[in-house]
């Protein structure tokens, strides 16, 4: 019963005989069920039901790829899911329902309970009960001490708690409770979860992020508008006017291996500017700066992040009139072990004017490249690191198919311009750095050098300070509530015939759910009763802690049946059953559990 | 001498899981021991023993103090394994000179090892618990062989995204907490083949199921909010690594997942109808989700934090 009532969600209502409005009876019995414990455990486990599909199912906002491929794999049931939600987990409807509801109880739960626990805090300790005997932790003693001294001894052992005393007939009562933290700490622990998940909605709406790719070696990006970004997520209340202005530049970026091509180190070094540097005119002064995996930059509210890296050939196509393009954009690593990668480097002819000449002899350069070649014929990569490149490269002229308003991937050509010989290949060759190849109208494609990149993410969250600051709040409350043990102490003193003794009668209750109190009201019982003045008397010899069944749930101990431990030898063990009808005694304070009582 | 250290941690290794089975046999002959001294006992529990109620029986002190000096040989060889355990993971992290928690092999160690420690204490402040120790050591037992086989990753450095100190926070504290669940895991499913009243000649050397609600419900409360602060440092480490502290990646999401159902262990604890069978099943659940997220999300699914360092 101490359990039932620790966190249940409010005392039961009393009094509901008034007739009411029958909307309003149902409005206030809905709200009741809403907010009490059983609705919200339901939602619990809906929440975490909800939230699977989330992990075993692709996400469109993880990755757009593997959505595809699962619609490929299974088109039959993937239009279904999609059409659910569940490649959206997170976005769904149903799923904000059910933390919405959630919320909601919560709120309607915890509010009352804050009342009620200041309340609770200014009211005094229970009354004592007429029949201490009858609380699961319960002791009487005689004290070789008159009444008074016998109150200051309980009292002095009773500081830190909440007292109040009563005259009762020729005695009095003392009433003690401890531990209202523990219900501090709770009600703390889902205030915070409240403020936790207002700050995440909030870092939701206000918040974006953006990624860009930058050359090393000098290549700048300026946080000043959306279309500086490659790509870009807004969160609902941004519309990419009002960006922190700053100023990336990357100097240089250096990767170290390890011998067996793994990635041991990624460095870029930096340059920044903030938004008062830019705003005082400081152009050209750059704030050095080390970017690392794990070491983001932080200025102004945003971060920036060293998320990925690769290479980028450069190409110089010598054109048959003698005018000279260069080419230079990133190809993607198709394997991160060794860092070959693949791309697309386009060029349009030069001086040419009419549309259709334009188009029929624009040049892409696609195919491999090997950071550090194995130098045979089919061009592979062998380590990661930039040691001795060589491309294979298909050269195509043709139309791109540039004009035709669709999308196109930087990373390679469209494959259905190919396809309707709009595109031709014209030449497929092998090349290391200074080599060159001659097309059949003359034009030379030459491989110049390596160039790496990295790619940048800029990130700006408005409420994750807050969210950090109720994350340690909600732990500071969890560590109270689950550490803390509610629990109340009641003493009754009444003095002996003669006046010069007291019989002092002491009992126990936790308020907690199997928190346990035992120990410790052992350790007040032998304070209290057992000291000087306490062993002496006839009355004393009968003092007992009880510990019934009953007291199972509130039992600090973890009273294991001791069927096979303590037991005198010879002891009868037909009774074989019983392990199950006890707990058994408590511990003592060594922790040696004692025999059962029954055996 | 390096490579001298990971061979030495290899070799404890086996040597610990091996003390462990040992162990593990010593517990199961306490149980083998304690049940045929049983089955004498309910032989003799009919007419005989009414005519004779006080008459002691030669035979049962002897088993019992056989099956208590099996049980007590146990304990100790699981406390020698521990030992070994801790070294071996100590010099793997000298070998590869980082902190030990790198890959799946030296998180199955970690967190078996964790399991170990606390149902150590656990049993040193509740002697009497001590034949849940052949369930305990079951599923460590079965982890670690997982964890030297399939799981075997060679002492190696790691990328350059772990290569943080929120690695040694975030990693160890989930962990350990991760080991600390498993007792009460066990415990839970304990309690309900106790309280199913099935295989009573087997259960019934077990703690009362009381004892054992007790038990898994005291070792949760302290790895709660143990796997909330791991939780917690992960999304902060997530915040400088990733570029946002929660991203619904497939781990943090199952994470969330296991820590909602251990809340509503915590409640379901406190709510009337739910504070028995229904709260040992969730507690199961929670388990069960903690494993799920440790072997499925790592192995199959594919996210960020996909480095078990396996294929």
């Amino acid at each position: 019963m101490a359990a039932s009532t620790e966190l249940a969600t409010r005392p039961p209502e009393k009094g509901d005989s008034r007739p009411v409005n029958g909307w309003i009876a149902i409005l206030r019995n809905a709200w009741r069920a809403l907010t009490s414990m059983r609705t919200a455990l339901i939602l619990l486990f809906l929440l975490a039901l909800g939230a699977l599909p989330g992990a075993l199912l692709p996400q469109r906002s993880l990755n757009q790829q593997l959505v595809d491929q699962y619609f490929t794999d299974h088109p039959t049931v993937a239009p279904l899911l999609s059409h659910l939600g569940f490649f959206d987990v997170f976005a769904a409807p149903w799923f904000a329902a059910v933390y919405l509801l959630l919320m909601v109880s919560l709120v309607g739960c915890v509010l009352p309970r804050t009342i009620e626990h200041a309340k609770g805090l200014r009211a005094a300790p229970v009354a004592t009960p007429r029949n201490l005997a009858r609380l699961p932790h319960h002791a009487t003693a005689t004290l070789d001490l008159p009444p008074e001294e016998a109150a200051a001894r309980v009292r002095g052992r009773l500081r830190g708690w909440r007292r109040t005393e009563k005259e009762a007939g020729s005695g009095r009562t003392i009433s003690a409770e401890k531990g209202y933290l523990r219900e501090a700490g709770n009600l703390l622990f889902h205030l915070s979860l409240i403020g936790l998940l207002v700050g995440f909605a909030g870092g939701k709406l206000y918040g974006y992020e953006g990624q860009v790719i930058v050359m090393s070696g000098g290549g700048q990006f300026c946080n000043t508008g959306i279309l500086g970004y490659d790509s870009f997520q807004a969160g609902l209340q941004v519309d990419g006017t009002n960006l922190t202005p700053f100023c990336v530049q990357v100097n240089d970026f250096d990767a170290t291996y390890q011998p067996n091509g793994q990635a041991e180190s990624y460095r870029a070094a930096i340059g920044y500017q903030t938004t008062a540097d830019l705003q005082s005119g400081h152009a050209n002064q750059w704030r050095p700066y080390q970017l690392e995996v794990n070491h983001p930059l932080r200025l102004d509210g945003s971060r920036v992040y060293l998320l990925g890296n690769g290479y980028a050939p450069k190409f110089t196509v010598t054109f048959p009139n003698g005018q000279q393009r260069t080419g230079e954009i990133q190809w993607k690593a198709v394997d991160q072990n060794t860092m070959l990668s693949e791309g697309a480097t386009k060029f349009e002819p030069p001086g040419v004017t009419d549309e259709q000449q334009r188009r029929s002899s624009q040049l892409a350069i696609t195919g491999l490249l090997a950071p550090t070649s194995s130098r045979g014929q089919v061009v592979t990569s062998v380590f990661p690191a930039l040691d001795d490149p060589e491309v294979a490269i298909d050269v195509y002229r043709g139309d791109l198919g540039l004009d035709d308003g669709r999308g196109q991937s930087i990373f390679e050509v469209d494959q259905s311009q190919i396809d309707s010989g709009a595109l031709k290949r014209v030449v497929r060759k092998n090349l290391v750095p200074g080599q060159s190849v001659t097309l059949d109208d003359g034009t030379t494609v030459r491989f110049d050098s390596v160039q790496k990149w990295v790619s940048l993410q800029v990130s700006h969250d408005p409420g994750q300070d807050a969210v950090l600051v109720f994350a340690v709040l909600m732990l500071l409350g969890l560590g109270l509530s689950l550490s803390i043990r509610r629990r109340r102490f009641w003493a009754r003193l009444v003095p002996t015939a003669d006046g010069t003794r007291t019989i002092v009668e002491i009992g126990g209750l936790a308020r907690t759910d199997r928190a346990g109190y035992g120990e410790e009201f052992d350790r007040i019982r032998a304070d209290l009763l057992d000291g000087p003045h306490g062993g002496d008397s006839p009355a004393a010899d009968s003092a007992t802690v009880d510990s019934p069944a009953a007291d199972s749930s509130d039992d600090d101990s973890l009273g294991f049946d001791s069927l096979h431990e303590g037991l005198p030898a010879g002891d009868s063990r037909r009774d074989a059953s019983h392990s199950d009808s006890s707990p058994g005694d408590n511990s003592a304070a060594d922790g040696s559990v004692t025999a059962a009582k029954d055996g | 001498m390096l490579s001298e250290f990971a061979l030495y941690s290899d070799r404890l290794f086996m040597a610990a899981v091996s003390v462990y089975v040992l162990a593990m046999v010593l517990h199961g002959a306490e149980y083998a021991v304690h049940r045929s001294a049983k089955a004498v006992l309910i032989g003799a529990g009919g007419p005989a023993l009414d005519a004779e109620p006080d008459e002691p029986r030669p035979d049962a002190p002897g088993a019992r103090s056989r099956a208590e000096r099996f049980g007590r040989m146990g304990v100790s060889l699981v406390v020698l394994g521990a030992v070994l355990h801790a070294a071996s993971i100590v010099l793997r992290g000298l070998a590869a000179q980082r902190w030990p928690l790198g890959n799946m092999y030296e998180f199955t160690s970690a967190i078996c090892l964790a399991a170990i420690a606390a149902w150590l204490v656990m049993l040193r402040r509740s002697p009497a618990a001590r034949p849940v120790g052949l369930f305990v050591l079951l599923p460590v037992v079965i982890l670690l062989f997982l964890g030297g086989t399939v799981l075997y990753a060679p002492a190696a450095p790691v990328m350059p995204a772990l290569q943080s100190y929120w690695l040694v926070v975030h990693v160890t504290t989930v962990s350990i907490a991760s080991g600390l669940l498993m007792v009460p895991g066990v415990a839970s499913l304990l309690f309900l083949l106790r309280r199913s009243g099935r295989l009573v000649g087997f259960a019934d050397r077990l703690p009362s199921a009381d004892a054992l609600d007790r038990l898994a419900y005291r070792l949760t409360i302290v790895a709660f909010p143990l796997y909330t602060f791991a939780i917690m440092a992960g999304a902060i480490w997530a915040e400088a690594a990733w570029g946002r502290f929660w991203g619904w990646d497939p781990k943090e999401t199952v994470a969330f997942v296991a820590w909602v159902i251990y809340a509503a262990y915590l409640h379901a604890r406190a709510t009337a109808g739910w504070r028995n069978g229904p709260a040992a099943w969730v507690n199961v659940a929670g388990f069960a989700a903690v494993v799920f997220n440790f072997f499925f999300i790592n192995m199959v699914v594919s996210g960020l934090h996909s480095y078990a360092g396996l294929g």
